[in-house]
């Protein structure tokens, strides 16, 4: 067994329990970091397939990004978790059919002639100064600069619409402004009141 | 990255319609006609640079993302002329319901980048991104009236459906992907022509490429968002749906049915038949028994879209011209109509029913006289431009020997007669029940009379848009 197929075997067996802890904890704050370890660990198997430039994006855009956002979201929301889990024994009948009918599906493919491991051979490393970012680079901004671009506008289209359908101009919501804050006077805010001493 | 001049009007059209969001960002309430008349000055010089593209000769750029040909520049041209007549009718609309004023015209001009992106695509990816940017643009649109709960409802109905359709089509394209290997239409084209026997996973794509097709156009059996949007969108919108896109959508049939599967025509023709037909029938006969205009209109554009796909199932070039010239000359007969009933949604009311037409030419000449024009157009009776654009597909479907659809068209064009000819009917020879006249604006009731006088001439010299249709198939 060579190290590069011990290591494989090490970040598979992280990110199937990273995977399965992150639907049996309870606790959905420890669920989401466990979502982390999965992403992490898969990030390290794509590493090992030499598509460096995906798994660094993985890391800094799920784990750095989604995740972040993921937590704030369990946090800021009071999710009761018990009543997600009710019915847990009535669902099971049905979660199990549909697994086994996936896992069959899978089993048939995976023997299929098509698909079998023997017609994908491991592929050949690529030479050391080779740089699958470049290579990405050069496809995303030359041959498809122009479905990029239009890419781009389709997101600020999401982005036009999604402030044109929520923003409201409320008049009773209270903000702040800066430059009154900055300009107030001691006068302003501060009474001074003389009062006689009270006699004893 | 050489000939990118040509792709010149859609790079003006996006850098402008980016400006005009800028701008309406910093611009007071008091001050909003100034996006109007910026949208509108960007659509007529992006109409110009587009014209004057009519007649080069094809070329492609962006590594075979874009491509210029002959009907790519005219659909083109046809597209901005409707959307700026759709503009100029919603203007008062808008302005009067106060629907956010600003992003309807930003998204409008983003709905139409996408479907010139959509027109001058000649790659599936390119396709599918300019359509994204269309239906996106929608589905926002339909929902921008957000006070109104109709509205809402029809846009979440809008985009569930539509992105269902939207996977769909791309489902379909992954399967030619998969089984061609390429993305570009023509190189789908020369495999498929070189293959013989092993199309299979180009057929299974087709399907769904059909499926995602009909959806779009709202072609029978996939027509059930059609009246729901068409009557809950703010009638402004609705017009923006029901125009322009129906060009675009005729565009991308062609791209992906001719220009990437013609070899494949013999299984298309007949799922397309059995589409066109079914729309034909359910679309006129479900239409009379509508009293809202609105659902009225929609059911007959379901029952054009049967018309519009007889030219494409004859698949030749005689075909195509004559769906080209019935999706060009429906778009701005349709947006006449519209029109009309924008000009009467004025002063808080909402012209909706049958009964609001009542008595019309009483209240405004003009208005009466538009709408029975556009409505004699519709139902296809000489010398309006409606009759010829069905003589032509009629001819192509006859010719390539789809004759029994040919008799369904033409017995159900007899049946839909009567509800067009029923608001005609409404509007002159009863009494009106709103009593007050009805008032456009000057510039609105030029362009509708300008709208109305294009479909009687150009049903009377067809050949001004013909022979450029003809050519874009030669």
């Amino acid at each position: 067994m060579s190290f590069e197929l011990f290591l494989f075997y090490v970040f598979a067996a992280i990110t199937v329990f990273g995977a399965a802890c992150v639907i049996t904890v309870r606790n959905p704050v420890h669920a989401a970091m466990f979502l982390v370890l999965t992403f992490f660990s898969t990030a390290c198997i794509w590493m090992l397939l030499e598509a460096e430039f995906l798994a660094i994006t993985l890391v800094l855009v799920y784990v750095g990004a989604v995740m972040v956002l993921f937590l704030f979201v369990v946090m800021m929301l009071d999710v009761n978790v018990e009543p997600l889990r009710e019915g847990f024994v009535k669902y099971l009948p049905w979660g199990a059919a549909v697994g086994l009918l996936m896992f069959i599906e899978m089993a048939f493919l995976i023997t299929e002639r098509y698909f079998r491991s023997e017609n994908y051979p491991i592929p050949a490393a690529s030479a050391a100064d080779y740089s699958n970012t470049q290579e990405l680079g050069r496809l995303l901004y030359d041959k498809f600069l122009f479905q990029f671009e239009v890419a781009a506008v389709i997101l600020l289209v999401a982005i036009v619409a999604a402030i044109a359908l929520t923003m409201r101009r409320r008049p009773e919501t209270k903000y702040q402004k800066p430059h009154q804050q900055v300009d107030v006077k001691k006068s302003d805010r501060l009474r001074i009141v003389q009062m006689p001493t009270e006699k004893r | 990255m050489d000939n990118l001049a040509i792709a010149t009007p859609e790079i003006f059209m996006l850098v402008a319609t980016c400006v005009v969001l800028v701008v309406s960002l910093f611009i007071n309430e008091n001050n909003r006609t100034i996006i109007y008349w910026s949208s509108q000055a960007t659509l007529l010089v992006t109409l110009l640079l587009a014209f004057s593209q009519i007649g080069d000769e094809a070329m492609t750029a962006f590594e075979g993302a874009y491509g210029l040909d002959a009907m790519s520049t005219v659909l083109k041209s046809w597209i901005l002329i409707v959307s700026i007549g759709g503009f100029l009718y919603s203007r008062d609309y808008i302005n009067e319901r106060k629907i956010a004023r600003g992003e309807y015209y930003v998204l409008g001009l983003f709905g139409i980048t996408g479907m010139m992106i959509m027109v001058s695509a000649i790659n599936m990816l390119t396709l599918y991104l300019g359509l994204e940017l269309l239906a996106l643009s929608l589905y926002a649109m339909v929902a921008l009236y957000r006070d109104n709960s109709d509205a809402s409802e029809a846009a979440m109905k809008y985009f569930v459906l539509g992105a269902l359709a939207s996977g769909m089509l791309l489902y379909g394209m992954s399967m030619i992907y998969g089984a061609t290997g390429s993305l570009g239409l023509s190189s789908i084209h020369d495999i498929l022509a070189g293959k013989t026997d092993q199309s299979v996973g180009a057929r299974f794509g087709l399907t769904f490429v059909i499926v995602g097709i009909a959806f779009k156009l709202g072609a029978v059996p996939f027509h059930m968002w059609v009246p729901d949007v068409y009557d809950g969108a703010p009638t402004c919108v609705t017009l923006f749906i029901g125009t322009a896109p129906k060009i675009a959508a005729f565009a991308m049939i062609i791209r992906l049915l001719v220009d990437g599967l013609e070899t494949l025509s013999v299984d298309w023709q007949r799922m397309l038949a059995i589409l066109a037909a079914l729309s034909m029938v359910v679309g006129n006969l479900l239409a009379i028994a509508q009293t809202n205009l609105k659902r009225m209109l929609a059911y007959s554009t379901i029952s054009h879209v049967g018309f519009l796909l007889l030219g494409i199932i004859a698949a030749n070039p005689e075909g195509y011209s004559a769906s080209m010239f019935y999706a060009i000359t429906y778009a701005f007969t349709t947006l006449a109509a519209f029109g009309v009933l924008l000009a009467l949604s004025r002063g808080g009311y909402e012209a909706v029913h049958l009964s609001d037409l009542a008595g019309l030419a009483k209240r405004n000449m003009l208005l009466a006289s538009v709408m029975m024009i556009a409505m004699i157009s519709l139902a296809g009776v000489p010398p309006m431009v409606g009759f010829y654009a069905k003589l032509v597909v009629l001819k192509a479907a006859v010719g390539a020997d789809f004759l029994w659809l040919a008799i369904v068209g033409v017995a159900m064009s007899v049946v839909g007669a009567f509800y067009y000819l029923r608001i005609i009917k409404l509007m002159f020879f009863d009494e009106p029940i709103v009593p007050v006249s009805a008032a456009a604006s000057p510039d609105v009731s030029a362009g509708l009379a300008i709208n109305g006088a294009a479909v009687v001439l150009l049903g009377v010299f067809p050949g001004l848009i013909m022979t450029a249709c003809v050519a874009a198939f030669s």
